[in-house]
């Protein structure tokens, strides 16, 4: 395989990757704000963002892979764990590098979810709010595409899309504890839960 | 012989309502979304199903446990 | 002031008499003799005081009914070095009998604790007395420090004050409580398993249950059970309220009619029912008033024993406003945890607002009925189960009178004051 070709896929994967990741964080947090289409079941709507997410770890991986393997450029097999351990272009690669290991860390610890404590989980899948727009600034960062007016257009659909759904799961939050103002929750100086009605309100965690 | 019966933990429950989608025939819905288990034990044929619910489940609030028939 | 129903029988047995006004240790001493328990692991003394409760028949008397000799094995099987915890909580309103208890003769309560301790060989002892009763807790304080300087308590005593809620006297929440500083019950899916406070086993008692212990320890079973019945035997206090001209406790052998038990507060008109057993209890219609104060007699007639309290709803009051002044109370007091309670409850509560108010909307009765059936049971306590239980009385016991709100006519009592104490005052 030529240097190019494999340049190529690193480019191409990237790109794929970072559409990949924008879609699993819109899909997740429409799962915690309770976001529901229509006819399509919440546990398929999870299932979904699941499966998008492992597809995004697959083409992080080729991503990864190939641009260790360009001989082009000298990435070197540590900068896949340690950030800024790249001779070649230090700071951006470093900043996947640190998506990387926030995005393993979120996936390893879903692999063995029932193994770990609930709220061990949920601290773990909050480092996704910190994953992602570090991958869009490796992406812009790196600046291989970015000048390319669809990349560029690419960009910012993916970034108003989380922009959108982050806002939307901001205002479930605030839709729930409306609803519960409603329930009247007793004031008991330690209570630590929120709770949904079914009725329209959303729930706020993770 | 041993039965499966599904537990909730009504504490962690938050009301997604996977387990209800999973498993109509078994879990309903309560009007503010909370499921409702009868307490009969679970047919052969839809203990795939709940086990996916107990997989499935964002508070792991729904398990199956073992009864021994009579108890 | 308290009274016992059947004065010829034994008084050594009895609670009543100790309860006339608060007995320091040396008084305690003299009228009881010290406290003679032999620590150690399956000693002949441990045998014999297990045996002795066991024959006492002693059932919880803070609502649970439970037997205390099961209670005690269950605990003794998880090991050493656990806890017993003395609930001082009383979260009921109507009820006064264990802050009576813990103020006038906290050495007794507190002995029972200790021959608990010295059969489950326990390393400590910790006593519960909600936020707010100041009174209480500085009697119990008290008390402790005088055993302490005496060094006549074997295992160490101490207080703590959880919230005042309705559900921190909850068995699991005191532990909860003890353990983790949180007053929420906890969730066991097997209701029958042991408590624990970090691995070890945890006993929690009421505070009545104790000072029963604390005399069939010395006196041994036979004085325990000549009170009472055959299968419920000894004696309880019962907190009387409501219309009646001498509120107060009274301690009543189990299996007295309920109505003689009414009598003895002197109810200042002709009842139209009594609640028993608090807001967590049942209402009991005059057709039921003769039923023994019996667990297994009060559940044939569909009610439940529950803590020691009769409330006395005179003629000219409305039975439904009542009660859904209770059932707004119990709603409030949710811990918060569970759907079907944090919202089922407030729901009832309305429809019983609605009710008491005469304006009932076609499918409210229906509504109603469902919800009760479909809230019980799905907490990780009882305490939805008590409300919907107190409610399934209140539409049964005053079914007349739901039948003419429910058609828009409401009685002109339900503007009358409460008769009920709530810690704040409840709108319905």
């Amino acid at each position: 395989m030529s240097s190019t070709s494999i340049w190529y896929a690193t480019r191409a994967s990237g790109i794929v990757a970072l559409v990949l990741l924008t879609l699993t964080m819109v899909l997740g947090l429409a799962t915690t704000s309770r976001t529901r289409a229509r006819h399509w079941p919440g546990f398929a709507q999870q299932e979904v963002h699941r499966r998008i997410s492992m597809l995004a770890v697959v083409f992080v991986a080729i991503h990864v892979l190939t641009s260790i393997l360009d001989t082009f450029v000298h990435i070197g097999w540590l900068a896949i764990i340690v950030p800024f351990a790249s001779p070649y272009s230090r700071f951006w690669v470093g900043m996947g590098t640190v998506a990387l290991d926030l995005m393993v860390a979120v996936f390893v610890s879903s692999l063995l979810r029932s193994r770990v404590k609930p709220g061990t989980w949920r601290a773990i899948h909050w480092l996704a709010y910190g994953s992602w727009p570090v991958a869009v600034a490796h992406t812009f960062g790196m600046g291989t595409d970015a000048g390319e007016h669809w990349v560029i257009a690419l960009g910012i659909v993916c970034i108003l899309s989380v922009g959108a759904a982050l806002l939307w799961r901001v205002r479930a939050a605030g839709v729930q504890k409306e609803a519960l103002a409603g329930v009247k929750v007793p004031e008991i100086p330690q209570t630590r839960l929120a709770l949904t009605p079914r009725s329209g309100a959303r729930r706020y965690d993770a | 012989m041993t039965t499966l019966r599904i537990t909730i933990d009504p504490v962690a429950c938050d009301a997604y309502g996977y387990c209800a989608e999973l498993l109509p025939e078994a879990i309903v819905l309560d009007e503010w979304g909370y499921p409702m288990v009868d307490g009969r034990p679970l047919p052969p044929e839809l203990v795939a199903q709940a086990k996916r619910a107990v997989r499935d489940c964002p508070r792991r609030a729904i398990t199956l446990r073992e009864k021994k028939a009579g108890s | 002031m308290t009274r016992s129903v059947s004065q010829a029988l034994p008084e050594v047995a009895s609670l009543h008499h100790l309860l006339g006004h608060p007995v320091d240790l040396a008084g305690h001493i003299e009228t009881h003799g010290a406290l003679a328990v032999s620590l150690g692991h399956g000693t002949s003394w441990q045998r014999a005081l297990a045996a002795s409760l066991e024959e006492s028949g002693l059932a919880g008397r803070g609502g649970g009914g439970f037997p205390a000799s099961i209670k005690l094995a269950v605990a003794r099987a998880g090991g050493h070095g656990g806890t017993v915890l003395v609930n001082g909580m009383e979260s009921e309103p109507a009820s006064n009998k264990d802050k009576l208890l813990l103020t006038r003769a906290p050495h007794l309560v507190l002995d029972g604790a200790q021959y608990l301790a010295a059969l489950c060989r326990a390393k400590r002892i910790v006593v519960c007395i909600p936020i707010g009763s100041d009174g209480v807790a500085a009697a119990v304080g008290h008390a402790i420090d005088e055993r302490s300087s005496a060094r006549y308590a074997r295992v160490s005593e101490t207080v703590v004050r959880p919230p005042d809620r309705f559900v921190a006297g909850e068995e699991s929440a005191l532990v909860n409580f003890v353990e983790n500083g949180l007053s929420l019950p906890v969730f066991r899916a097997d209701k029958g398993s042991a408590l624990r406070i970090q691995k070890r086993p945890a006993l929690v008692h009421n505070a009545e249950t104790l000072a029963h212990i604390a005399l069939i320890a010395r006196n041994g079973p036979g004085p325990f059970r000549a009170r009472g019945m055959a299968e419920e035997p000894g004696t309880c206090l019962v907190t009387i309220g409501g219309a009646v001209e001498l509120p107060g406790v009274v301690e009543v052998d189990r299996g007295v009619a309920l109505r003689d038990i009414a009598m003895l507060s002197r109810p200042v008109e002709p009842a139209q029912a009594l609640l028993v057993g608090g807001y967590g209890g049942t209402w009991v219609g005059p057709e039921d008033f003769g039923t023994p104060y019996a667990s297994m007699s009060l559940r044939m007639i569909g009610a439940s024993a529950g803590v020691g309290i009769i409330v006395v709803l005179g003629a000219e009051a409305c039975g439904v406003a009542e009660s859904a002044r209770i059932a707004r109370f119990l709603a409030d007091q949710s811990a918060g945890q569970c759907g079907p309670c944090v919202f089922g409850l407030p729901a009832v509560a309305d429809d019983l607002a609605q009710l008491a108010r005469g304006q009932v909307g076609t499918g409210l009765m229906p509504r109603l009925d469902r919800r009760l059936g479909e809230i019980s049971g799905r907490g990780a306590c009882r305490h939805p189960d008590g409300a919907v239980n107190l409610v399934r009385s209140a539409l049964k016991v005053f079914a007349a009178d739901v039948a003419a709100h429910a058609q828009g006519r409401p009685c002109p009592y339900r503007h009358k004051p409460s008769a009920l104490r709530f810690p704040r005052p409840i709108t319905i």
